[in-house]
């Protein structure tokens, strides 16, 4: 017996029904789910246009506080360039060091984004929605300052453009067989990749935002929006166009950090020559992704206001993806760990006594954070949904994976096949400010893209509200949901 | 014209046997190869820039111990790891002399074939280099003195090779054994280095090669070095 309820008025108009019980169940539903609660557009655009104008104190305290640690980056890394790589902390044998470890680190955080908005939004996954436009940002920033690390590592900068295939007369051309070519490629594809299915995704709100904004914002958004009008034909080319860069982007995210850990594994260096490098780095670069994405959540809702769009369900549903890739990181660590623990070969049994001997806090506060941390609450929905305690998890779980990549590179470059070569390796200043600095530099990038651009795709948001309905089955009112693709 | 355009195989022997661990090739090398000299506190700190390095390894416990010497430096391999992971070909095989060689000029200074090499023996110049008065005097012209951010390594003295050949090529007669002599295997007082060609059948390389105690670096990683070692007797110290 199905009662349905056609009508023609617009989808934010509540529907009150007569009947108690049927009116609980109604407000319940809208106080549960942002999809079944939806406001009329003005009211929503107004929440992510003020959010855009808050420019208070603690916002320039906040630009100030990280620009003086971008500085400190680029002070830090003129001097290096002028000095040499001599004064970082790196030696004969571990010749890779938290550059290298930094890259991969940041590649991993942007790797949520695309994640969350493409895989997501191809699974029909809701809950993405208001979270995918700050998911692709923490992307594109992490990218770009991923992008940077190489160009830092290197010994002589003022010869990188030798590594990209420029014509010249003399025919000599990149080294095809080497993974950092590969890697360079893989990221140069995915940086312009998720670029464009961000920008691509953000055209309906920078036409929001031009509607109703002044002066040089209005300059801007009318540039950014490409002049778009929101027509059926331009709706219809962006929902095909997002779908076919959603399948593209996909392999390219995969590829990416199976790149990146191809560079350690195509070597022969004891510990890094494995062939579960690639699917456990992409576990990992996920793991460390959407733990990076919940902490830019929990941010931008407390600071910009964003109650109404992201609630408890979108903790909830990212604390048990969170959970879901932590498994999934444990049980590629535990498959390499045992495989060199029980193969008992010299070079790898080495490697494991330098972790739990030199190594051992490192290695321990690693597991505490990227296994007992995350298990050990994420089971509940009440410290998934709970924001401080999702911030401090995901924090820890920022530091494990960052201590991983680290120990994975200058800790395994350490020892190598003559014993004579072990030399232990500490990071010296450069390295400390060089790293902070960056995570500042992200951060103010972060900071000043969100007073810019619309955070929330509030069209998604809508076009979710709109296809969600309830209706009445007996006695229940249940969520339903129209396909329209 | 004497046919000196054919491929060699540069080969090295390191007689273990006879190996002393004095250094003097590591003096020798630095002065014909123009590598700076680390202060002590770049030493301390891993950075040791010579192309060679004489391994001690301590056998037994104290008072009954005995030091073994390895001296390790480019293995030339056949099959070399640093070469497919340059990005860039600075690190190539050379056909003609079957040697690994570094273009220096190309290098970026990525490091990986650093990373890659399984002897450690490659060498990144970290900071601009720097000679102590009057070393800057004594420079060798034949070698280029490496700027910073690039990687280097032992070439097996190629300028006194080519130089060879050259001298060579232009007396019109074949290159003999033992004309070109590397740095490190003039200066080595016990004679515990032999170079040569050992495509050159007749050469004392190619004759001292098959030996039974003889042995590569790290063998089994099949990288195919050009340097054979002699496996040492009883080496004591302090006795």
């Amino acid at each position: 017996m199905l009662e349905s309820r056609a009508d023609s008025s617009p989808f934010w108009q509540p529907h009150d029904p007569e009947d108690e019980h049927l009116a609980e169940q109604v407000e319940h539903g809208r106080e549960e789910h942002l999809l079944l609660d939806p406001l009329p557009p003005a009211e929503n655009n107004a929440i992510v246009l003020e959010s855009m104008n808050q420019t208070g104190k603690a916002f320039w305290m906040a630009v100030l506080g990280l620009g003086g640690l971008t500085l400190a980056f680029l002070a830090t890394w003129i001097v290096q360039i002028f000095s040499g790589i001599g004064v970082t902390g790196l030696n004969r044998s571990v010749m890779w060091g938290p550059y290298i470890a930094n890259l991969i680190y940041f590649i991993g955080i942007g790797h949520a984004g695309t994640f969350i908005s493409a895989a997501l939004r191809l699974l029909r996954m809701d809950f993405k929605r208001p979270i995918a436009r700050a998911a692709e940002l923490i992307t594109l920033f992490g990218l770009a300052v991923a992008a940077l690390f190489p160009i830092i590592h290197v010994g002589r900068i003022w010869k990188l453009f030798y590594m990209m295939p420029i014509p010249n007369q003399r025919e000599l051309w990149p080294n095809f067989r080497s993974a950092l070519f590969w890697d360079m490629t893989a990221i140069t594809t995915y940086i312009i990749g998720s670029t464009l299915f961000m920008y691509l995704a953000l055209l309906p709100d920078l036409a929001m935002a031009r509607d109703h904004s002044t002066g040089w914002r209005r300059k801007i958004y009318r540039t950014l929006a490409l002049g778009w009008r929101g027509t059926e034909g331009e709706w219809h080319k962006m929902e095909s166009t997002s779908n076919i860069l959603s399948y593209v982007i996909i392999p390219v995210m995969f590829s990416v950090h199976t790149g990146v850990s191809w560079n350690l594994a195509m070597s022969i260096q004891p510990g890094w020559h494995s062939t579960v490098f690639g699917p456990f780095f992409v576990a990992g670069a996920l793991f460390s992704g959407v733990a990076a994405v919940i902490l830019v959540m929990i941010v931008i809702r407390k600071t910009m206001r964003f109650g109404y769009f992201l609630r408890e369900e979108h903790f909830n549903a990212m604390g048990l993806f969170l959970l879901i890739m932590s498994f999934t990181w444990i049980y590629f660590y535990f498959a390499e760990w045992i495989t060199n623990w029980y193969g008992n070969l010299p070079m790898e049994k080495a490697i494991q006594r330098m972790l739990t001997g030199d190594l051992a806090p490192l290695f321990y506060l690693m597991l505490f954070a990227n296994i007992v941390v995350p298990v050990g609450t994420l089971w509940s929905r009440r410290v998934r949904t709970s924001l401080p305690a999702m911030f401090v998890i995901c924090v820890f779980i920022q530091i494990g994976m960052y201590i991983e990549r680290v120990v994975i590179v200058s800790g395994f470059l350490s020892r190598n096949e003559l014993p004579f070569n072990w030399v232990n390796y500490t990071p010296h200043l450069p390295e400390v400010l060089i790293t902070i600095g960056t995570f500042g530099f992200l951060a103010l990038m972060y900071l000043l893209a969100t007073r810019v651009v619309p955070i929330i795709p509030l069209w998604e948001v809508y076009e979710g509200q709109a296809m969600q309905a309830t209706r009445r089955i007996g006695r229940a009112i249940l969520p339903t949901r129209t396909e329209s693709h | 014209m004497a046919d000196n355009t054919t491929e060699h195989k540069w080969t090295m022997i390191v007689d273990l046997d006879k190996c002393t661990g004095c250094q003097a090739c590591v003096v020798a090398c630095s002065a014909e190869n123009n590598i700076p000299t680390p202060s002590e506190d770049e030493i301390l700190r891993g950075r040791g820039n010579q192309w060679i390095r004489i391994e001690r390894y301590w056998e037994g416990e104290y008072p009954n111990v005995k030091a073994r010497f390895l001296p390790v430096f480019c293995q030339q391999c056949g099959n070399a790891p640093c070469e497919p992971v340059c990005p860039v070909y600075a690190s190539y095989h050379s056909e003609q002399e079957n040697l690994n060689v570094q273009v220096y000029n190309r290098c970026v200074g990525t490091r990986y074939c650093g990373n890659n090499c399984p002897y450690r023996v490659r060498i990144f110049n970290y900071f601009a280099p720097h000679f102590d008065e009057p070393l800057e005097q004594q420079l060798n012209p034949d070698v280029t003195v490496r700027g910073p951010g690039v990687m280097e390594k032992c070439t097996f003295c190629i300028q006194r090779i080519r130089r060879g050949r050259e001298t060579a090529n232009a007396e019109n007669r074949p290159l003999e054994d033992g004309e070109v002599v590397p740095a490190c295997v003039q200066a080595c007082p016990a004679d515990a280095l032999v170079f040569g060609d050992k495509y050159d059948e007749n050469s004392r390389v190619a004759q001292m090669v098959p030996n039974e105690r003889q042995f590569k670096l790290l063998e089994h990683m099949g990288t195919e070095p050009a340097v054979y070692y002699l496996k040492g007797g009883e080496t004591h110290v302090g006795e």
